[in-house]
């Protein structure tokens, strides 16, 4: 474990469509409406915010620092990481020509980049986004970096027996906290924290897309089903359907 | 690639954040016979005074009669069945009527109320049933007539903003079939869940959003109605500019059911905003309350779409008999400022100069949150949506509404509450403070005649004193209609009575509430 100074702590979050947001296709099928619609931060990368949080409260942290790969509007995520109680953020800029194309493998290859540099004990990324469902970074990144993983973590706590040992990779679960809300006096402070900008071609990794998307579609609409009245009914209707013979 | 929400991750965020507009009216089922507080007593037992009009007794012929009209399906005779449509929301009414009738079309109300008129019939015409002064539920044996089923939306134009539904269509969902095409209804309420549209005309309902969007006495451009001879009024038009002779829809909308039965609305719906933004603030004065509304109104302007004022013992409430969480310490009151606009980017910054200046505003220590996401935001307006869902549990609910100058607001609540130390179980205050509208609260675990006694007509009387309103937005119902005169000139409740009159020569339409304190005198 790390010396009384706390571990670092590297905590990812994803600037995505607001859960609560019935989301639309586009009408040439490319992909979902995503201008004009309401952003926030994936709620599973709140709970890791969160946690982090509590960690330095707690003392086992030292210092909690935020990193988002995302859009210019990504900062706003960030700042919400800041209100409630991250110390700085990182924002690696993506074009948005890229950004509809851009995929785990390129997220977790420029956050292994920063990890080089940053050289967190502990990374905690939500365990996926909301919009995507990949699930892949954190699994990703503990590949490339060599570092044990622990994913779909509920509870994360020091121990005796360390079954994780730091440097390590932990993705946040549902159960693990339930996220603050960011209070007036920290929002406030919050846009005075540092928030460092990068670009990928300053980390040198390559956004070259692995996968095409060929269409996006909404999925079929589920049809009314029938009430029977007895068994022999039900056994009728799947004769007529040609179920049972 | 689906565009989808997985769907294991979405019923648990759900119950992380109950969005309010779940509705607490929609999770209340209606009180079934066998309700764990048991039944309320009779309304007539907690007014003896008011004794059944001249009006006949329901007949076997009436009852087949009314079977032709709307089909024996339609026609409720049983006696549990009926008993939910006799009790009002807040449980501390129960009336004796005997049938429910509940038509399709405006035809089958006419054919209703032209027989009920021929033959001295009083009707209650019934919504949502979530009135809160005990308008919408018989008092004697008076039938209800529920627009339930009348619930066709008719047109939107996404263009003009027009929206024409039937009355029995409930707000909520309105206001998501608007939001299909951009708009949204002009109002909102803690009921929307279930309460309708007619009802909402009926009773000229305010909500969260008046200070924004107006009454729906500029929003509402049309209706049409039954009038109690049974004639229908057709006075549904979509044009936003009318001044062909006098605006007869006005006298219905806020009649509370006494001069007809509304059949359809058309109403003006605004554009949906596209940012929506919600500060939640703690403060420690009413003064603080004050000044920070002053400061909304500055900063905010055109933005503002709520300013909502709870104080601690409302708080209190949610907290302890729901369960609700609230992410701020204890403070002597809190304000909800919401905005809505049409640029995020504007209205942030509009929103984070609000914030600066409340924080730098001398004398009071400011606590506060912004939302975050839509979780956060339909939390935070629960802790006000549900107020009074959570004062239910306490037992029985004494509830006031009326319109004050805004410094005598909170002034209203502390006497109240002096005055009835030890009696209740707690006093609460919250409401429109941008309305100038507080809603004012009182819990005993059961009714409690010498309470009552000391609320009423006290608390009119104060209210009376500073020219205020005694019904700023609820209506008079049942529970108010002897006090009218508190807020209106003897000889404009003498008109009212000349207009009722007119259009209601047998009194058969909702008798008992209203205007009702006239009618012996004619």
């Amino acid at each position: 474990m790390a010396a009384s100074k706390g571990l670092k702590i590297l905590v990812g979050c994803k600037r995505v469509i607001d859960y609560a947001v019935k989301v639309r296709v586009k009408p040439d099928r490319s992909g979902v409406v995503t201008e004009g619609v309401k952003h926030s931060m994936n709620p599973f990368d709140e709970i890791a915010v969160e946690e982090a949080v509590r960690m330095k409260e707690k003392k086992l942290a030292g210092e909690a620092v935020a990193i988002s790969v995302g859009p210019p509007q990504s900062q706003e995520t960030l700042r919400t990481a800041l209100a409630m109680g991250i110390d700085r953020a990182i924002h690696v800029e993506i074009p948005l020509a890229q950004l509809e194309k851009l995929q785990p493998i390129h997220v977790s290859k420029l956050l292994a980049k920063v990890c080089e540099s940053e050289k967190p004990d502990l990374v905690i990324l939500g365990k996926q986004a909301i919009d995507d469902d990949c699930n892949q970074t954190g699994q990703m990144l503990a590949a490339l970096l060599d570092w044990p993983q622990a994913t779909f973590a509920s509870k994360i706590e020091p121990s005796q027996t360390i079954d994780v040992s730091v440097p390590a990779v932990v993705t946040s679960d549902l159960r693990l906290n339930e996220p603050r809300y960011a209070t007036l006096p920290n929002i406030m402070k919050a846009k005075k924290k540092p928030l460092a900008k990068m670009s990928p071609d300053q980390l040198g990794v390559d956004l070259q897309p692995r996968q095409e998307v060929i269409s996006v579609e909404d999925p079929p609409v589920r049809k009314a089903g029938a009430k029977v009245e007895s068994v022999e009914d039900l056994v009728g209707k799947l004769r007529e359907k040609g179920l049972v013979k | 690639f689906q565009a989808s929400r997985a769907a294991s991750l979405l019923p648990q965020l759900l119950l992380r954040r109950r969005p309010a507009s779940a509705g607490a009216f929609a999770l209340l089922a209606r009180p079934a016979s066998s309700a764990s507080g048991g039944l309320p007593p009779l309304t007539t037992e907690i007014h003896p005074g008011i004794k059944r009009g001249a009006f006949s007794q329901l007949t076997d012929a009436d009852v087949s009669a009314f079977e032709a009209i709307v089909g024996g399906d339609h026609v409720i005779k049983d006696a549990d069945e009926v008993l939910s449509y006799n009790i009002d929301w807040l449980r501390i009414c129960r009336g004796q009527g005997q049938l429910v009738l509940r038509p399709k079309t405006t035809e089958e109300v006419s054919a209703i109320v032209r027989h009920c008129n021929k033959r001295r019939l009083a009707v209650v015409p019934q919504g949502g049933n979530t009135g809160l002064v005990g308008g919408s539920v018989p008092l004697f044996d008076e039938i209800v007539i529920s627009t339930s089923r009348m619930n066709s939306l008719l047109s939107i134009d996404p263009v003009s903003g027009v929206l024409v539904a039937e009355a029995g269509c409930v707000l909520e969902q309105l206001d998501r079939e608007a939001a299909s095409q951009g708009l949204m209804m002009p109002l909102d309420l803690g009921a929307k869940g279930s309460c309708q549209i007619g009802g909402n005309l009926a009773t000229n309902a305010g909500g969260l959003r008046l200070l924004r969007y107006g009454s729906l006495r500029g929003t509402t451009l049309g209706l049409e109605a039954v009038l109690p001879t049974g004639q229908v009024l057709d006075c549904l038009t979509t044009l936003r500019k009318d001044n062909t002779g006098y605006d007869i829809k006005q006298l219905l909308i806020g009649s509370e059911g006494t001069l007809g039965i509304i059949t359809k609305a058309a109403i003006l719906c605004p554009a949906r905003p596209k940012s929506v933004q919600l500060a939640f603030l703690g403060l420690d004065s009413f003064q603080a309350v004050l000044d920070t509304y002053r400061l909304a109104r500055r900063s905010l302007g055109e933005i503002l779409s709520a300013f909502e004022f709870i104080d601690s013992e409302s708080m209190r409430a949610v907290k302890q008999n729901l369960g609700l969480s609230c992410p701020l310490g204890e403070h002597s009151f809190y304000v909800l400022a919401e905005t809505s606009g049409s640029n995020e980017t504007h209205d942030r910054e509009k929103l984070d100069g609000f914030i600066e200046s409340v924080m730098s505003m001398d004398g009071c220590a400011t606590d506060g949150t912004v939302a975050q996401d839509a979780g956060q935001f339909a939390h935070l307006w629960s802790l006000r949506e549900r107020i009074v869902e959570s004062l239910l549990v306490d037992g029985y609910e004494y509830k006031y509404d009326v319109s004050l100058p805004l410094a005598d607001i909170y002034r209203l609540v502390e006497h109240m509450r002096t005055r009835l130390d030890g009696r209740v179980i707690r006093t609460a205050g919250y409401g429109h403070l941008g309305d100038g509208n507080l809603h004012l609260n009182f819990t005993t675990p059961k009714f409690d005649a010498k309470v009552l006694e000391l609320i009423e007509p006290h608390v009119f009387d104060w209210v009376r004193d500073r020219r205020g309103s005694v019904s700023a937005e609820h209506g008079l119902g049942l529970k108010k209609s002897q006090y009218i005169r508190h807020s209106k000139a003897d000889f404009a409740v003498r008109v009212m009575a000349e207009v009722k009159r007119l259009l209601d020569p047998n009194g058969i339409m909702n008798p008992y509430k209203s205007i009702w304190i006239i009618w012996p005198l004619m």
